[in-house]
């Protein structure tokens, strides 16, 4: 039973994804996410979001208002049958519906309840309201990207209830376990915030270690080292002929990277370029002491070289010769990508109510032995599922459903 | 304490660096029993990258290496030694679950790929995962997170306009690619509960990323419009963005998403005159000069602390949030709450954070108890108690160098 607004749907979808039957129940006037764009073909239209219908794959749909009586009385025979029950709200709102998951437990004490919100069920900022903006620089993640003269920069593209959405289905996955083996149900309490704290990579390691905050310094990137020596700024992403790839010089410890370095100065070398590290000792190059002046002397080298070369030639020899270089790809670029085509990771999934089918990203891991991933069912349109669950399956009469509809709580 | 969710599961994780040993950490912190495979010869990426204790190299002097490897025991043992392999395959005969995280093809040369311990143990578990998934044209790409996020379309979304693209120093999709195996893991755990069979498990890194950008991605599809970065600004929102503070390098953002939120902002900020301007009446207006606009919040906001704009806009139901800092992590009242960082000692680095799960479970929460471990930390318990090796034997093989020690770390990595 999926209750979520947009800081929630993912979790639901992930496990419609691994099989389960997802209800999406919304309020009779539907879903506020269904307003978040982009929508299909620009028009802005409940019915085509293209944030609801990825977030919503999977899913049935029912609505439902669970702040009547009648919608309350609903809803826990519906929990009675149910294994997950997700949800989004305000901390203390599904308690003041009498619907928190010590009522839950009671109708139901398999029940799992996941609660999805910014910054947890409880504490200083519970009551907080956040966006994908605020949410990503309470945690910490804008710290890391941006220019030095700038205003630090969120990834262009919403990641916070992303984030918060998947580890609701991870901890709801592991309280699954917990049932399956003890039938024992619970409430899992997600802060989205501590799910970005989880992705700073070493940055709160740096800070606990070293009392270095990583800083955001554009293109020439930020590599924490104590002080001394401080930091080293250290290029990652080159402008070539056609576009950008992404690689690095480097070596000391890592036997991979030093394969890479020799490759690429080899690379260049056959055309004349880069002669001056043509027998550098890689493996000697520490970025923990290495000074500034080297390293902007090698990417001088390096950048003169990338320039001279297409995306395309630079990866064919990356992959040929073990050289770490990717090309920096657009939305295109990804839909486009050879390798993504020939995984099937994308999925058509038929819209007849546009009279279209669409493509959409797949799942990202394979299963041996089981069926490919393939999505059941496109989202749900508002309240497209109501007659099959009231009537096909809870075994309400027309007439009340009719009723109930009436009366605004369906 | 309760019965831990995944007490008796037993893994051999073969894992490295990032993705892999997040996903074995889920399961020790619920009660795995989880054993770390790592030679000194060819030490995990992480343990020779920092921050160091006391900024001194060393394979044990990693909290990067540490952290992803609370509650488990890790073992030294050298995986390109005949007898090497033979030890792992009595680890795989152990175990329910086996992981691989190395480039593709390089697990299967040491005779530990899926159908090479499926014949061992016919149930078992197994994951893969790379940045590009085992097979295709580039399956044989062995890169880390940074190669993947740019990849899969994020650093064309980092950055301004009139900028060249940024990169993510988080190796972003190494943080997002864990949680969703970990939740394949766990229903492939079932599944074998359920129907006896084993599952193998093949995750491409970069697919997990682009599943974060699919409203972008099928903008794209649907609509032909390529995504471009915009520093922190919206699409459907203005105000929206980092605005400087009080003091130096310190941000708030602040986002209004509606005229309800608009009116909210304008009366925290003292209603000044251009507040009124037609120009910002209305979302389309407020867009459309959101640079003037963005200018005349910053000449407000520099007269306050980030916390003080956050408290007044928050108690006005605007919402906003200081830009916190990895300082600031530590020292955030909600996150201390939360007990977000846990304060491990170990043997090496001292006492050190280590991070808890976004998620809190009611009745059968995590329990970090053991500290990541140094390498070859556990080789006693593991190769006599979970191996029954006899003290002899085990003498062998560290003689043989088939159980590596600190002495076979390559010269480069030594401390100085």
């Amino acid at each position: 039973m999926d209750l979520a607004d947009e800081k929630g749907l993912l979790c639901g979808k992930i496990l419609g994804d691994l099989g389960a039957d997802v209800i999406k129940i919304e309020p009779p006037e539907g879903d506020p996410a269904r307003d978040i764009g982009p929508f299909y073909k620009d028009i802005p239209h409940p019915e085509k979001s293209l944030f609801w219908f990825f977030t919503n794959l999977n899913k049935r749909g029912i609505t439902l208002d669970i702040e009547t009586a009648d919608g309350k009385e609903i809803f826990g025979r519906l929990v009675k049958s149910a294994d997950f029950v997700v949800e989004s709200f305000k901390p203390g709102y599904m308690e003041s519906l009498g619907l928190g998951y010590s009522e839950l437990e009671k109708l139901n004490p398999q029940i799992i309840m996941t609660s999805i919100t910014p910054f947890g069920q409880t504490g200083p900022y519970a009551h907080y309201k956040a966006t994908d903006l605020v949410g990503v620089s309470m945690g910490g993640m804008v710290r890391l990207y941006g220019e030095s003269d700038r205003p630090p920069n969120r990834i262009s593209a919403p990641q916070f209830y992303f984030l918060g959405g998947l580890q609701g289905a991870l901890g709801s996955m592991v309280a699954h376990y917990h049932r399956e083996l003890t039938g024992e149900g619970q409430h899992v309490d997600v802060s989205c915030q501590q799910a970005v704290v989880l992705t700073l990579m070493n940055a709160a390691e740096t800070w606990d270690i070293y009392g270095v905050n990583y800083r955001p310094t554009g293109s020439k990137a930020f590599y924490a080292r104590a002080n001394p020596p401080g930091p080293l700024l250290v290029r990652y992403i080159w402008p070539c002929k056609d576009g950008y790839v992404f690689t690095l010089l480097g070596g000391g410890a890592q036997a991979g990277v030093i394969t890479s370095s020799k490759a690429l100065v080899e690379m260049a070398n056959r055309e004349g370029m880069m002669l001056e590290l043509k027998d550098y000792d890689w493996a000697s190059m520490d970025r923990m002491t290495c000074t500034q002046e080297e390293e902007d002397r090698h990417e001088e080298l390096l950048g003169e070289f990338l320039l001279t070369k297409t995306k395309g030639e630079l990866f064919d020899e990356a992959l040929k010769k073990s050289i770490l270089l990717i090309p920096v790809n657009t939305s295109k670029e990804v839909v486009e990508s050879p390798q993504l085509a020939f995984r099937e990771f994308w999925v058509e999934v038929e819209h007849h109510e546009l009279g279209d089918t669409i493509t959409y990203p797949g799942w990202p891991i394979k299963a041996s032995g089981l069926p490919r991933y393939k999505p059941q069912r496109r989202a749900p349109l508002i309240g497209e599922h109501n007659h099959e669950v009231y009537v096909g399956e809870m075994g309400m009469s027309k007439d009340q459903l009719t009723l109930l509809k009436t009366h605004g709580v369906i | 304490m309760t019965k831990q969710v995944f007490e008796g599961i037993k893994v051999a994780d073969f894992s490295w660096v990032a993705v892999g040993p997040q996903v074995t950490r889920e399961l020790a912190e619920h009660g795995a029993t989880v054993v770390r495979i790592e030679c000194h010869r060819n030490p995990d990426t992480l343990r020779v990258s920092g921050p160091f204790k006391d900024s001194i190299s060393g394979i044990d002097r990693s909290a990067f290496a540490a952290v992803y490897n609370t509650g488990k025991y890790g073992i030294s043992l050298d995986l390109n030694m005949p007898k090497g392999q033979e030890v792992a395959k009595r680890l795989v005969q152990w175990a329910d679950i086996v992981t691989d995280s190395m480039t593709p093809g390089t697990i299967a040369k040491w005779g530990l790929d899926y159908e090479s311990c499926k014949k061992i143990k016919p149930d078992i578990i197994y994951y893969s995962t790379c940045q590009m998934g085992q097979e295709g044209p580039l399956g044989n790409f062995g890169g880390y997170g940074m190669f993947g996020t740019a990849y899969a379309g994020y650093c064309q979304l980092v950055g301004w306009p009139d900028r060249e693209p940024l990169p993510l120093r988080n190796n972003y999709t190494d943080f997002v690619a864990p949680w969703y195996l970990a939740c394949a893991l766990i229903a492939a755990l079932l599944y074998r509960q359920r129907t006896g069979k084993g599952v193998y498990l093949d995750q491409s890194q970069v697919e997990c990323g682009v599943t974060f950008l699919a409203p972008i991605v099928l903008d794209y599809i649907v609509n032909g419009r390529i995504a471009e970065r915009m520093g922190s600004r919206d699409p459907y929102m203005a105000p929206h963005a980092l605005y400087p503070c009080q003091g130096t390098d310190k941000w708030v953002a602040i986002t209004v998403s509606n005229d309800e939120e608009w009116n909210s902002f304008c009366r925290v900020i003292s209603d000044p005159d251009w507040t009124k301007e037609p120009r910002f009446s209305n979302m389309p207006g407020r867009k459309e000069n959101e640079r003037e606009l963005d200018r005349l919040i910053a000449e407000w906001t520099k007269n306050y602390t980030p916390e003080q704009v956050m408290t007044m806009m928050q108690e006005a139901g605007v919402p906003a949030g200081l830009a916190q800092t990895a300082e600031g992590l530590f020292n955030d009242h909600q996150l201390k709450h939360r007990e977000h960082f846990r304060f491990l000692e170990h043997k090496v680095i001292g006492r050190h954070a280590y991070n808890a799960p976004a998620y809190r479970l009611s009745k059968t929460p995590n329990h970090i108890w053991k500290a990541g471990p140094c390498l070859g930390e556990d080789n006693e318990y593991v190769y006599k108690e979970i191996l029954g090796y006899s003290d002899d034997e085990i003498a062998d093989m560290l003689a043989e160098g088939v159980i590596t020690t600190e002495a076979d770390v390559p010269s480069v990595l030594a401390p100085p």
